[in-house]
């Protein structure tokens, strides 16, 4: 196969654009989707500063990587989990990446600041992994952005994420997340940060090709708490229509939201925001989501440690 | 040639002649949109030869979670 640019040997195909590239023509490629998604959505600016969200993985690492060349103010944010070697793995991973390219990384522990791991979060309040932890993402993706002064946080989510997030809202009808789902979600006055996704253009394979072919050192293992995701079974099914037809899911996603997602806008109502009573985040509710998650744990924590002090009937300890 | 697979579980597999990389992984059961084939320092297209003397590695390229 040839490099539709130079006629070399081509490194990567990009079947749904009836494509394929060398490796610098395929990084070209890669730059200008970045660039067009930034500049075509109004993401952010050049002078401004951007805070990318980091986990060490391919999809982050590259979308700090691409702003770096892009010539962006971008520095890192990597919030540790608390998921055992994976953790410790992938922090080192982008801390290297950051050492590497004299750039910005801050690291935040959340047991340090929350007294639990993600894994006993999710434990102690009966949550599935991925649930308590996107949770525990978002709220201090946005509390951090917003404290250190960032205008803008940018997250690793390509194509096949945002395709299978889709999928997944269309199949519940959820049509509160579909009027929502978007590239870029704006700063509010009500206290959340601008949040944006300057891979959306890119699948998840082109996001991995990149990030091999610029020697990126990225931690290849899943996340131990993924598997049985229903994202990746979204994915997994979203692939095999690919596989079939070429472009299904830029189809899917870039159709729905050029045609889609403005129904969704007009039909729906956004709930008013004010600040939770405990944290000052912005909720709907008296008390939001993550802190009543916490306060949760915390009283599941105080249960299991009252019923161990317990006197056993026979007489034993209660043990730990 | 030899077949090195990282996901779900690490494993090797081997063939023997010079095969496309979409013969591989037809072989294999893996659908070519969700991993890269890396060889050395390049990725393969789905064309491209392989060897019989070659070592490739499979790439998973989808994670998930939230």
């Amino acid at each position: 196969m040839r490099c539709i640019k130079c006629r070399g040997t081509a490194s990567v195909e990009v079947r749904r654009h009836n494509s394929a590239f060398c490796r610098d023509h395929f990084l070209e490629y890669f730059e200008n989707q970045v660039r067009r998604a930034i500049q075509e959505q109004e993401m952010f600016r050049p002078e401004d500063p951007v805070l990318v969200a980091v986990s060490g993985g391919k999809d982050s690492l590259a979308l700090w990587d691409v702003l770096l060349r892009l010539g962006y103010r971008a520095d890192g944010l990597y919030i540790s989990l608390g998921i055992d070697e994976y953790s410790r793995v992938s922090r080192d991973k982008s801390a290297a990446f950051a050492e590497a390219r004299n750039a910005t990384l801050h690291v935040v522990e959340v047991e340090e600041e929350y007294g639990f791991t993600v894994p006993l979060l999710a434990s102690h309040t009966r949550r599935v992994p991925c649930s308590a932890c996107g949770m525990t993402k978002r709220h201090m993706f946005n509390r951090i952005a917003r404290d250190r002064g960032y205008a803008v946080l940018a997250t690793g989510h390509n194509l096949d994420d945002e395709a299978a997030s889709l999928l997944g809202n269309l199949l519940r009808w959820q049509t509160d997340y579909l009027a929502r789902q978007h590239p870029v979600l704006p700063a509010e006055q009500d206290g959340f940060v601008k949040k944006v996704k300057p891979l959306y253009r890119l699948t998840e394979k082109e996001t991995a090709a990149y990030a091999i072919l610029t020697g990126i050192d990225y931690i290849v293992e899943e996340c131990p708490n993924a598997a049985g995701a229903r994202s990746l079974l979204y994915k997994e099914a979203l692939n095999l229509l690919e596989r079939e037809s070429p472009g299904t899911k830029h189809q899917l996603y870039l159709g729905f939201l050029e045609k889609g997602r403005p129904a969704f806008r007009q039909a729906g109502e956004r709930p008013e925001l004010h600040p939770c009573a405990q944290c000052g985040e912005p909720t709907t509710a008296e008390v939001c989501a993550f802190c009543r998650l916490v306060e949760q744990a915390r009283r599941t924590r105080e249960r299991r440690a009252a019923a161990a002090a317990l006197p056993r009937a026979d007489g034993r300890d209660g043990g730990p | 040639m030899k077949v090195h697979i990282r996901h779900p579980q690490p494993r090797t597999v081997e063939f023997s002649g010079n095969h496309p990389v979409f013969w591989v992984l037809k072989q294999l059961e893996i659908n070519p949109e969700t991993v890269l084939v890396i060889r050395g320092n390049d990725l393969l297209t789905s064309d491209a030869m392989v060897y019989d003397q070659d070592e490739i590695e499979v790439r998973s390229a989808i994670s998930g979670g939230a």
